[in-house]
């Protein structure tokens, strides 16, 4: 069952210098359940599609579709950005249901539900603890509560992990695409990191340079026993994938 | 704790033994200042007439207290100086939020702000002393008029600098512009907030003084302008002594009002 569907997506920046092309004629859908991703040379316009879907910018022309209704306001999809942006003044609790309170929507069911969720993901005892007592792991996994305490039905995540350290990032994406696995979550992606779109997902598209379009729409399969990001850095076929998404981004230059 | 290591209660002694260090001589400053001018006064050194000494300014002191007026003078000036200074932070603040609810009104008023904030605000207390009258009122005007304009330019970039993707976020939640002000903005600029508290503290009492001079009966800046004019210097240099104090006092009160938020 197609879950989003973006339809030929157009995107034009104005300033009082010009016109620039962004993205050209954008279309892809996204099975549900699907973990897609989509890698780019920086500048591309990977994180402007992003904010398209979500409905945060309008595109000059073109739909986005989820469940086949059109997308108008963005509060039923949930966006990760590239740092954590806990509220260092709240405790992690009152960070996640941030949102449900926004919506207005707490109530008994909801509350036992990101309690449920916090001790899952083995944070119920930090709940009364302020973010900078949190490692920088914890924090994104606060961030994804949060999110997922919205119950989104597409997570959107924009380079969810390149403001940690090399190590964490790698432990991180493994604890959170568990947890996506476990929640059953359609998911796209943004990222620059190669490794971390292929350890990550089920299809990477690659973006071209501005005007940006889709280059290559590539599946990603590995044996069932590499099932976790960690794991498939270590599978074979990892350095074939590589190989190939490289090369479509390099061919640019 | 009682398992620290040798080294680490050295090291807790050595920072206590600064510390005292300092205030100490902190206080042997302040003493000597006194006790030589004290001293270059008696032995005329300098001319206690035009310097004052402290035991002529302890003697003003006692002998303004004798008249029971001493109190009134402190507390009118009190007074006005904190009711300036809330309706400056508050009104400031309130007028900043609604500035940052419009961008485009925002962007008309700025030059009018720059212009408004270059303006010595004393000019205006003549016009001020014709429409509010001659009396607490036009004082009060002059330092709310002094805060205003900084606290509004203040808060308002301090709302501009939280970080955009906050915004962001708060908006794919579905935030109404007024839920991003009151779960985002404001608990974000609190240290802002604090600073611009600082530094009105210190221009409500410029504010206040300055008003005092110009129409008060009044008031500890009505007692050193009055102490000019009948060549007291010593009230004046006495009355001076008092502001400083309570300008400290004040300013502590704030400082205490930071830590207590800046914890959280």
């Amino acid at each position: 069952m197609k879950k989003v569907e973006v339809s030929n997506i157009n995107m034009n920046y104005h300033s009082l210098k010009g016109e620039t092309e962004a993205l050209k004629n954008i279309s892809f859908s996204v099975e549900e359940g699907e973990f897609i991703t989509i890698v780019g040379p920086s500048g591309c316009g990977k994180s402007t599609l992003l904010n398209i879907i979500v409905g945060l910018i309008p595109p000059s022309s073109g739909d986005v579709y989820v469940d086949g209704e059109k997308i108008i306001t963005s509060s039923s999809l949930g966006y990760m950005f590239q740092k954590d942006h806990l509220f260092e003044w709240l405790t992690v609790w009152e960070n996640v249901i941030l949102g449900l309170k926004i919506q207005h929507k707490i109530n008994n069911e909801n509350i036992d539900k990101i309690n449920t969720l916090l001790s899952n993901y083995k944070l119920i005892d930090f709940k009364n603890h302020y973010p900078r007592e949190l490692s920088g792991g914890m924090r994104q996994r606060v961030a994804l509560i949060r999110t997922l305490a919205l119950e989104p039905k597409v997570l959107l995540l924009d380079e969810p992990f390149s403001a940690l350290d090399y190590q964490t990032r790698l432990k991180v994406s493994d604890e959170i695409s568990e947890i996506i696995k476990k929640e059953n979550k359609t998911v796209i992606m943004v990222s620059h990191d190669i490794s971390e779109a292929i350890s990550m997902s089920n299809r990477i598209l690659v973006l071209s340079k501005r005007p940006a379009f889709i280059r290559k729409d590539v599946e990603i399969l590995f044996p069932s026993e590499y099932n976790s990001p960690l794991k498939r850095r270590e599978a074979a076929d990892f350095r074939v994938y590589f190989d190939i998404i490289w090369k479509e981004l390099n061919i640019d230059e | 704790m009682s398992n620290e290591s040798f080294e680490q209660k050295k090291y807790i002694r050595s920072v206590k033994k600064r510390n005292r260090k300092i205030i100490i001589t902190r206080l042997i400053i302040l003493i000597a200042i006194f006790a030589l001018w004290q001293i270059a006064g008696d032995l005329k050194w300098i001319d206690p007439f035009l310097t004052s000494t402290p035991s002529r300014m302890w003697k003003s002191f006692i002998k303004i207290y004798n008249e029971g007026t001493l109190f009134n003078h402190i507390l009118i000036t009190c007074y006005e100086t904190i009711v300036g200074f809330l309706l400056g932070t508050l009104l400031g603040t309130l007028i900043a939020i609604l500035l940052y609810l419009s961008d485009f009104t925002s962007k008309v008023l700025d030059p009018y702000l720059v212009v408004l904030n270059a303006l010595p605000k004393v000019a205006l207390a003549p016009i001020i002393i014709f429409w509010v009258g001659n009396g607490i009122k036009a004082i009060i005007l002059v330092a709310l008029l002094i805060s205003i304009i900084v606290t509004i330019i203040t808060v308002l970039n301090g709302f501009k600098e939280v970080d955009e993707d906050k915004v962001k976020l708060l908006k794919t939640f579905g935030a109404t512009k007024f839920q991003i002000l009151y779960h985002l903005i404001i608990p974000a600029s609190i240290p802002t907030l604090i600073s611009a508290i600082k530094i009105n503290v210190g221009l409500s009492w410029v504010g206040v003084i300055m008003g005092e001079f110009l129409v008060a009966k009044e008031g500890l800046g009505f007692l050193i302008i009055f102490g000019g004019q009948i060549s007291q210097l010593d009230m004046v240099m006495m009355s001076i002594i008092i502001l400083s104090i309570l300008a400290y006092l004040m300013y502590e009160a704030v400082a205490i009002l930071e830590k207590k938020y800046m914890k959280k």
